[in-house]
């Protein structure tokens, strides 16, 4: 599965064999999971055919700005990422961790079966490749791996997409996670728009990725088809609508957690989780334990949670993080800063949801550009 | 083969409940099957009550003799269903977790046992390995303190360990009754009254934060060392092996960094407001 560097031997498929894909995907017992246009927004949800796709749509995005618009052309891939994150499948916004029963004297826990879904994901950028191994440290890194994970991510097979429209709160190339996706994939698709042309270039990064390209209709790539691919990653490098400068970031924000700005922040801010909620790679949760209305049965359900509530740090006598301008604070230090402490990289992808989703526009780049512009040079080497 | 499931818990039977104090009691649980889980001082289990919900309890007792001992005062939904199950009944358990009190690193010196209030459960988990393997150590202090006198949990046990010839106890409260005979004060204001070579000094401290804090800085300004002071902290915690996030302090998870830090560690994190 994932994980092995793409193999030379680049071919090219057409719409039609993009339908192949989806019918070979869906023969060998994957639920495909693919974009698609649903409350006026793309989102991640089952695909069956080509014309489930976002055909002809694209995404203008901003802080707080979220909207979507015809293209001119045909593009099914013609956008950039939206309010859903491939995390939702892995590690699902509500799942029930186990149920209990009551027995004659005691209880018994009834533990939950394996997932029967096997899924292909369709579409993955390299900002989501890298969420993705991002929550793999988290969930499987550790001592004890969180098994529900470990079987969702097991039977994953992923299509790549080689970003070819990056929105106006997106950077990337800053957090050093995209725009080429280079691995952890089973194949890659580069959509290749051009007059009279509308074909995918495919890489092949897995040798189940090499069997199903066997497996539909394709014909070698060329060089030209190469250098238009590479072209556009050029391009889509060149477009990005934020930045970030990440040097010594870590201590940036660490050492100044008292600094002035987290509580301009905390005056816009509305707690309101939405960042945490759309963020790729936040992955807090709350449990919620539940009886059946006779008391003989309970179960036990966890469901994401954010560091934005109250209850998230509440101990008995009050919650840790009062303020706002705390739990913003914890939410964006987390991110950028002791996410290296703990999990040895950058909690962020650089993929803008957490700009495009907040009600009121907040953004993590102008933020760190704020406190960094605050302090005397050279702080950080 | 399935691998095992780190959200399940075990189940345990309720072998007796020993009152401490009018909210807080104290449970010896065995497994419904085999033998107790081996555990360190100062590490701590995810304790169950069907159907209300899960929390962190240290351990009180002693690894490898007999029950697992869990003392619980009644705050809040869980802990007070706890409190509520009597002999016989089952609960939920999984562990242990967490980074123990570093008896081993102690060893040769004296040693300080600090507690407020129910603080005195995890510290009672080192002391009694301690008193075990007296010879190991230097001199013992315990000093502990609660709000009043009927707040003391392990109440005759205090009293048997008072009149232990090796073992300095200083008790204290903050509000006395009229039958108190003992100091009244805070806990730190004990310190000056136990013996103890600060050189050679290894602290452990367990209670409410703003009590550690205050104590740690009492223990540096007898001249204790930063990396010798070990404090217990609590987070809300729903995981306990650093998935759900919501015991973070800074860089660090205290479900798995912790519950036992060095003070040199975590001293300018607890110096900051709400981090």
């Amino acid at each position: 599965m994932p994980g092995q560097a793409p193999t030379a031997g680049e071919a090219i498929i057409d719409r039609e064999g993009l339908q192949a894909l989806l019918d070979a995907l869906s023969a060998r017992g994957f639920s495909v999971i693919g974009p698609r246009v649903r409350d006026e927004a793309i989102v991640y949800e089952a695909v069956r055919e080509v014309a489930d796709l976002p055909e002809g749509w694209t995404d203008r995005q901003d802080g707080g700005h979220y909207r979507l618009e015809r293209r001119k052309d045909r593009a099914l891939f013609g956008y950039a990422v939206g309010p859903h994150s491939w995390k939702r499948f892995l590690f699902p916004p509500q799942q029930r961790l186990w149920r209990a029963q009551r027995t004659g004297a005691g209880f018994a826990i009834l533990e939950e079966a394996p997932p029967l879904d096997r899924w292909a994901f369709l579409g993955v950028r390299a900002c989501e490749l890298r969420a993705l191994a991002i929550q793999d440290r988290v969930f499987l890194g550790g001592s004890h791996p969180d098994r529900s994970y470990a079987e969702r991510r097991r039977g994953l097979f992923i299509v790549a997409l080689q970003c070819g429209e990056p929105s106006g709160t997106c950077f990337c190339v800053s957090m050093e996670a995209g725009p080429k996706a280079a691995s952890g994939f089973d194949l890659a698709l580069t959509e290749l728009l051009s007059p009279g042309s509308h074909r995918f270039l495919v890489e092949v990064g897995s040798p189940a990725g090499e069997e199903i390209l066997g497996a539909i209709p394709h014909r070698p790539a060329g060089a030209a088809d190469r250098r238009e691919a590479d072209a556009l990653l050029a391009s889509t490098a060149s477009r990005m609508g934020r930045s970030l400068d990440t040097r010594g970031i870590r201590e940036l924000l660490q050492d100044h957690p008292e600094h002035p700005r987290w509580q301009e922040v905390a005056a816009r801010c509305l707690a309101c989780a939405n960042c945490t909620m759309v963020c790729p790679t936040c992955f807090c949760s709350t449990v919620e334990d539940h009886t059946t209305l006779t008391g003989e049965g309970a179960e036990r359900t966890r469901l994401w949670d954010s560091c934005f509530t109250l209850d998230f740090s509440y101990l008995h006598g009050g919650s840790v993080r009062k303020e706002i301008r705390s739990r913003y604070r914890q939410w964006m230090t987390h991110k950028l800063s002791t996410w290296f402490d703990q999990f040895g990289s950058s909690g962020c992808v650089g993929c803008g949801r957490c700009i495009t989703w907040c009600p009121v526009g907040i953004d993590l780049t102008e933020e760190a550009r704020a406190i960094r512009a605050s302090l005397p040079e050279p702080t950080h080497a | 083969m399935r691998a095992a499931d780190p959200f399940v818990p075990s189940l345990f039977r309720v072998e007796r409940v020993s009152r401490e104090t009018a909210d807080t009691i104290t449970l010896a649980l065995s497994p419904t099957q085999g033998t107790p889980p081996a555990f360190l001082p100062g590490q701590f289990f995810m304790l169950y009550a069907f159907g209300i919900g899960e929390i962190p309890v240290s351990v009180s007792g002693l690894s490898g003799e007999g029950p697992l001992l869990h003392t619980i005062r009644a705050v809040g939904p869980v802990s007070q269903a706890l409190c509520q199950l009597e002999a016989g009944d089952v609960l939920g358990a999984r562990g242990p977790y967490g980074s123990p009190w570093p008896l081993a690193q102690a060893a040769g010196s004296d040693l300080l046992l600090i507690a407020g209030g129910l603080g005195l459960a995890p510290i009672r988990s080192a002391l009694l390995p301690a008193l075990a393997e007296r010879e190991r150590y230097g001199r013992i202090a315990l000093l502990c303190g609660a709000r009043s006198p009927e707040g003391l949990p392990f109440g005759p046990e205090i009293g048997r360990w008072r009149s232990q010839p090796d073992l300095q106890v200083e008790v204290t409260v903050d509000h006395a009754s009229p039958a108190w005979r003992g100091s009244v004060g805070v806990v730190p204001s004990r310190i000056p009254y136990a013996r103890f070579a600060p050189e050679r000094a290894t602290a452990f401290v367990c209670g409410p934060e703003v009590m550690m804090r205050f104590t740690a800085l009492a223990l540096l300004g007898a001249g204790v060392a930063a990396e010798r002071i070990f404090l217990s902290l609590e987070r809300n915690m729903k995981c306990a092996f650093a998935v759900c996030g919501r015991c973070q302090m800074g860089p660090t998870f205290v479900c798995r960094d912790g519950p036992v830090f060095p003070y040199s560690r975590i001293a300018r994190l607890l110096s900051l407001r709400e981090i």
